[in-house]
Order: structure tokens, then C-alpha cells, then sequence
């Protein structure tokens, strides 16, 4: 199976097959916590937020209850058995193969769950019901008669509190009783009355005031006053990642390489200060010191970049996007920026890919999954490698440019915007398809729980290191191996006319927007002992060179999974014109002819 | 009076009596809720267009402009 960011898996997967062992399935409507309930039942890590679309690809973990052993797999939510996007359809196709299905309600919103509640009770499947979100329900008045629902669905019901971890044993111990319901299969008309019978006669709803959260829901979706607090939390988003992400650095990462620092002068030493090897895994010495950035080697930047400034930034932005997604207000961002994304071909989800693109373009590109057509994911994931700066390409922009002012950092972030809207434009005018509307429901805020949020970044810095150490250390050894072969000089003398005519840059240039492609972190330092040679413009273009292209290996191949080798080529091609088009630009613009 | 979703004010609130399209569009409204006999409010429209909030049993959805020309509300 793919293993999404979405998803990890606990370590122990069951070992061999059991005869007791029973697949569980748990279904869902969209946004009802279903993964809460997963976690909760399994141990399992699984990321959940209040939205929808959280879980894009299935995860699976096991419990044992008594003495038997169930496999449960927990399957993306949707709201009906006829799947409307990718996810969607790996619900219904799990659904068959499961011997006994979890259906998860939100209690707060019995009616809109009922729908798939019935279509699955008609496959005839053995099923149980969680009511869950249960103490909410009570809290906005609305009363569930457990009793008389169990009597309509002819399954098991059980009320539970994912979130706390309420009613979950009582779930775990019905298993057992998960029954066939006498539900027939039926029409969808058959079906509304037969929902609406049902939400009649089990639902009370007591009249409710107006509270602080309902308002506080107005003004947040409400243009006038939304839009101007969408800047402002936006603004305090970016404010928040960098403060944390500098606080980590200057508190935390710096102070531990200085602890490291010893070591790896003496490993110099012991190498005796030059060499292949020493080039190798120390670098070169600056002033007779190391430099964590400009040294180069493999145990000196090869290991600051990432861990040293890309690593801080990555937790930082992670734990305020957690937040902006356990509150429910990222839904409403999606809202209130619809307009601008549809125009690009997309619809308001767009944002969700490009938040999450920000700190690392896998899980981004993964999250394209919610989008409706392939029109709306070809375009989303590829603006996403071809324009949107993962975290290692943006601490790259600041390595290079920082200490040449925020001018020229600005200078690259307009011109990926420009980028962004220009890709964005040009394929939904030239690619076929749809680009169906946003159909997205909005959650009511919650605080979020301190634990969930916490575990969710630190689940998705984990995913980040899983993902992207591996090919940083295959890109050490390889580009190694190229630079020992002389590739790299064999390459800048092609590439040098092309450098110097078009981009208005050192030939020498050349080998490090290759380079960059396997190891980022050499290209920051690369480009930064190079820094002499070239005014702030020259590295603006090369900065920006470096963002446009995919951000890594890893992305590469996340690319080819979700796309298909055709929709890569595509990519790429869109990668290479747009690259090319906007160094020139940007060449004719900032230094001129 | 019938009108539109699309023509609706904000905070107007009304019963949905019809909605026209293909089956697959009215059924995925059906599906979470937003369906004949229901009361409907209009929560917002975004500016230029863009989608219409809406509130059907206390729960906000976000539909495109032109999904909603094609519910009809009696107000």
C-alpha cells in the first residue's frame, strides 16, 4: 500500500493470517472525526483535522479484542457510496472488502450522515454505529434517542467522544454484535423519506441562542469583514513560523552544532585537513574553522542545511497550519479565496495542497487527491512543484539573499506569485476538462486540543524525515561520484553560453542549479561562496532558477505516482518553459540587456 | 416569491422548492442535507462571483455561483 503523510503506520503490522482475525472498516461521512475514533482504537498515529479530506489514502492498524484479532482499516470519508473524487472511491472500494463496517455519525449533524448510513446498511455488510461527537450534540441542544435509532437501523448504536476517548471501549466491546441490517436496497428517493421518517422520530432539537462561536462564524465568512481578517491571520501565520522557526535556531539547532563543532574538527584533524575523503565529509575550511554553511561537506553542511535551518522552519510551520486546521478556519480561507483559485482552474480546496506544499511539496501534492477532476490535479500539483517553495527551497531563498536585504527576497516571492497565477491561467484555458465548482462543507470552529495538535506537526516533521533524509543522503553520495567523474565541468561548459546569454549568469552557475536538484543544501553554500562573483541580482535569478524547479527527488516521484508518467512529462515540460521564459524575464527586467 | 439561491441576500431565508441539473448534482446535495422542504439561510456571497455560504440544519456549506442559479428557494 501507498503510505500518504496522512497516514503512518504502527510498526507491529499483524503477523501472518489468523483464523480469528476479521477486517474492520470504519465509514464515514465527511468530517465527523472519523480518524479520531481510528487513532483511538488502533494506537495509531493518523493526522486529523476539522475538515474534510484529511484521509486521502487508507491506513490500518489492529486490536485485539478477547480473543480475537481485528485488522481495521480506516477509509477516507465521503458522503455517498457513488464516489464524486479519487478519495472517495478508495472509501467504496474498501468497503467491499471489509467483513465488518464502523459507520461513524456525527451526532451534530445526524441527517446529512443518514443518507450513507443507509446505502451501507443495504450492502447487507454487518455493521455498528458510532454516534459520535456525542457531548457536542448535547451542547447545541440536540437530543438523539439511542434507543429508537438502534430500532430503525436494526444495528448496534454507540454513543462516543473520540476526542476524550469516551465510549470507545463500549465500541470495542459491540463488535461482537455488529449485525446485518434488514435495510433493503432501494432508491435514493425511498431512501430521503425513509431518512427523514427516522431524523423525525429519534431527533429533538431545543432552540439554541445565538452565541459568540455563531458570530464569530459570521464575520469570518462574511467578504467585508473576512477578507481583511484572512490577511491578518495570514500575516500572523508567516509572523508566527518565524518566530518559532528563529527561536528553535537561535535557541536550539545553533547551540547543538556548536556542541558538535569539536568533533568534527577533530575529524579534520584526524584526516589530516585535506584530501578526497576530507573534501568529502568536511569540505574545505574557512580561515581554518569550519563553516557550516560555506564548507560544504557532508557532515558539515550536508547536515546544517537540513537539520540546522530547514528543520526549525519545518516544525514551526507545521504547528501553526495544525492550528489553522484544528480550529476549522482553513475551510473558510478556502471560502473566501475560491474566486481566486477557480480562476486558475481549481476551486478553494487549491489552498489546502498549497499550505501544505509550503512545508514539504510530498504531502502537498497528495493532498491534490480531494480535488474533483484530473484537470483540477494536473494543475494543482504542478504549480505546486513548479512555484510553490517548500521550506528547504525558502531557507535557501533567505541563506542566499538575507544578507543582501528583504528587497531581493521580496523580488523572488513576487515573481513566483507571478508565476503561480500565470501557470495557473494558461493551463485552465489550454487543458480539456472540468474544473468543477467548490462544494465544501464549513465546520463549526473548535479549540483545538493541545495533544492532537502537538502530535499531528510532530507526525508530519516525522513524515518530512522519512521522506526526504533518504534521498539527501542517495543525492550526497551521487553528486559525489558525478563531481569525482568531472561531470560537473563537463556540464557547465555545455550549459555555459545558455548561462551567460540567456540568465545573464557566471557559467560557473551551471553545475549548481543541477546540483540543487539532489542536494539543496550545496547549492545554498555553493551559491553563497560564489556570492563574490555575482551582484544581488545575478543570484536573485539563480534563486529563483532553483525555486521553479521540482523542490527535490522525493517530489519527483510523488509527482509520477499521483500523475502518471504522462502527467510528469507534462509537468516537466511546463517546468522547463516556464523556467526558461522567466529567467530571461527576469534577466531583461533586472539587469537588463 | 421563488427565486434563486444565487439571488438571495444576505441573512434572507427561505424553503428550497426545487433544484435543477443532472441528477448527480442534486444528489450531491441531497447527500449532505441541502435538499426540497429545507430551510435554507443565506449566510454570505462572496465578492466578484465567487461561492455562496449557505446554512441548512445549522451547518454552513460553501457552493459555486452557478450551483446556486440552479436551486430555487421560495422566500
Amino acid at each position: 500500500m501507498s503510505r500518504g503523510e496522512q497516514c503512518s503506520l504502527p510498526k507491529d503490522m499483524p503477523e501472518g493470517l489468523d483464523p480469528e482475525q476479521r477486517t474492520e472498516e470504519l465509514m464515514k461521512a465527511v468530517n465527523v472525526g472519523k480518524s479520531v475514533v481510528f487513532s483511538r482504537l488502533t494506537g495509531a498515529k493518523v493526522i486529523t483535522s476539522n475538515y474534510a479530506g484529511t484521509t486521502v489514502d487508507f491506513c490500518q492498524g489492529h486490536i485485539r479484542v478477547g480473543k480475537g484479532k481485528f485488522d481495521i482499516i480506516d477509509a477516507p470519508g465521503t458522503y455517498s457510496l457513488q464516489p464524486t473524487n479519487k478519495s472517495e472511491e478508495v472509501a467504496v472500494e474498501m468497503l467491499k472488502q471489509a467483513d465488518i463496517v464502523v459507520i461513524v455519525l456525527d451526532s451534530t449533524n445526524l441527517e446529512r450522515n443518514l443518507f450513507l448510513t443507509h446505502e451501507i446498511l443495504e450492502t447487507g455488510k454487518p455493521a455498528i454505529i458510532a454516534l459520535n461527537m456525542w457531548d457536542e450534540a448535547q451542547h447545541l441542544g440536540i437530543d438523539i434517542d439511542q434507543d429508537m435509532l438502534e430500532g430503525a437501523l436494526g444495528v448496534p448504536v454507540v454513543p462516543t467522544v473520540a476526542l476524550s476517548g469516551e465510549g470507545i471501549k463500549d465500541l470495542v466491546d459491540k463488535f461482537d454484535d455488529a449485525r446485518t441490517s434488514e435495510l433493503e436496497p432501494t432508491i435514493d428517493e425511498a431512501r430521503w423519506i425513509n431518512v427523514g421518517t427516522i431524523i423525525k422520530n429519534v431527533q429533538t432539537v431545543t432552540h439554541k441562542h445565538h452565541t459568540m462561536r455563531d458570530r464569530l462564524e459570521d464575520v469570518t465568512i462574511r467578504p467585508l469583514t473576512g477578507i481583511p481578517i484572512a490577511i491578518g491571520i495570514i500575516f500572523l501565520a508567516f509572523w508566527l513560523v518565524r518566530f518559532i522557526g528563529e527561536g528553535l535556531i537561535t535557541f536550539v539547532m545553533d547551540p547543538l552544532f556548536e556542541l558538535y563543532r569539536p568533533a568534527v574538527m577533530d575529524l579534520s584533524n584526524m584526516l589530516g585537513g585535506s584530501g578526497w575523503l576530507h573534501d568529502m565529509l568536511i569540505g574545505s575550511l574557512i580561515n581554518g574553522d569550519v563553516d557550516f554553511l560555506e564548507s560544504l561537506g557532508v557532515l558539515t553542511t550536508g547536515l546544517y542545511v537540513p537539520f540546522g535551518m530547514v528543520l526549525p522552519y519545518i516544525v514551526a510551520f507545521y504547528l501553526v497550519l495544525a492550528l489553522m486546521e484544528d480550529t476549522g478556519y482553513l475551510p473558510r480561507l478556502s471560502t473566501l479565496s475560491d474566486n481566486i483559485f477557480h480562476r486558475l482552474g481549481m476551486h478553494g480546496y487549491g489552498i489546502v495542497p498549497l499550505m501544505l506544499g509550503m512545508g514539504c511539496n510530498v504531502p502537498g501534492v497528495l493532498a491534490t487527491r480531494n480535488l474533483e477532476t484530473q484537470k483540477q490535479r494536473f494543475i494543482a500539483a504542478t504549480l505546486l512543484a513548479v512555484s510553490v517553495p517548500c521550506m528547504a527551497q525558502i531557507a535557501m531563498i533567505f541563506g542566499v539573499l538575507g544578507s543582501h536585504g528583504p528587497f531581493y527576497i521580496f523580488l523572488v516571492f513576487i515573481t513566483l506569485f507571478f508565476v503561480y497565477i500565470t501557470i495557473g491561467l494558461i493551463l485552465n484555458r489550454i487543458m480539456k476538462g472540468e474544473s468543477p465548482e467548490i462544494f465544501l462543507e464549513i465546520p463549526p470552529y473548535r479549540r483545538p486540543v493541545l495533544r492532537t495538535t502537538l502530535k499531528k506537526t510532530w507526525m508530519r516533521v516525522q513524515g518530512f524525515l522519512k521522506e526526504a533524509v533518504p534521498w539527501m543522503i542517495f543525492g550526497v553520495f551521487f553528486i559525489n561520484i558525478l563531481y569525482t567523474l568531472g561531470f560537473f565541468d563537463l556540464l557547465g561548459q555545455a550549459f555555459s553560453p545558455l548561462m551567460e546569454s540567456w540568465l545573464g549568469l557566471p557559467a560557473v552557475v551551471a553545475p549548481v542549479l543541477i546540483i540543487g536538484f539532489l542536494r539543496k543544501d550545496l547549492a545554498v553554500g555553493m551559491l553563497l561562496s560564489l556570492g563574490t562573483l555575482m551582484s544581488p541580482m545575478q543570484l536573485v535569478i539563480a534563486v529563483t532558477m532553483l525555486t521553479m524547479y521540482f523542490p527535490c527527488m522525493a517530489t519527483f516521484i510523488v509527482l509520477f505516482k499521483e500523475l502518471g508518467l504522462k502527467g510528469l512529462v507534462q509537468a516537466i515540460m511546463v517546468m522547463f518553459i516556464m523556467a526558461a521564459t522567466v529567467g530571461g524575464l527576469m534577466r531583461l527586467i533586472l539587469i537588463g540587456v | 416569491m421563488e427565486k434563486t439561491l444565487a439571488i438571495m441576500k444576505q441573512g434572507e431565508s427561505g424553503i428550497i422548492t426545487r433544484m435543477e441539473g443532472g441528477e448527480e448534482f442534486k444528489r450531491k446535495l441531497r447527500t449532505i442535507g441541502i435538499r426540497e422542504g429545507k430551510r435554507v439561510l443565506l449566510v454570505t456571497k462572496q465578492y466578484f462571483g465567487g461561492p455562496v455560504v449557505l446554512k441548512v440544519d445549522g451547518r454552513d456549506t460553501s457552493i459555486g455561483r452557478g450551483m446556486a442559479r440552479r436551486i430555487f428557494v421560495d422566500v
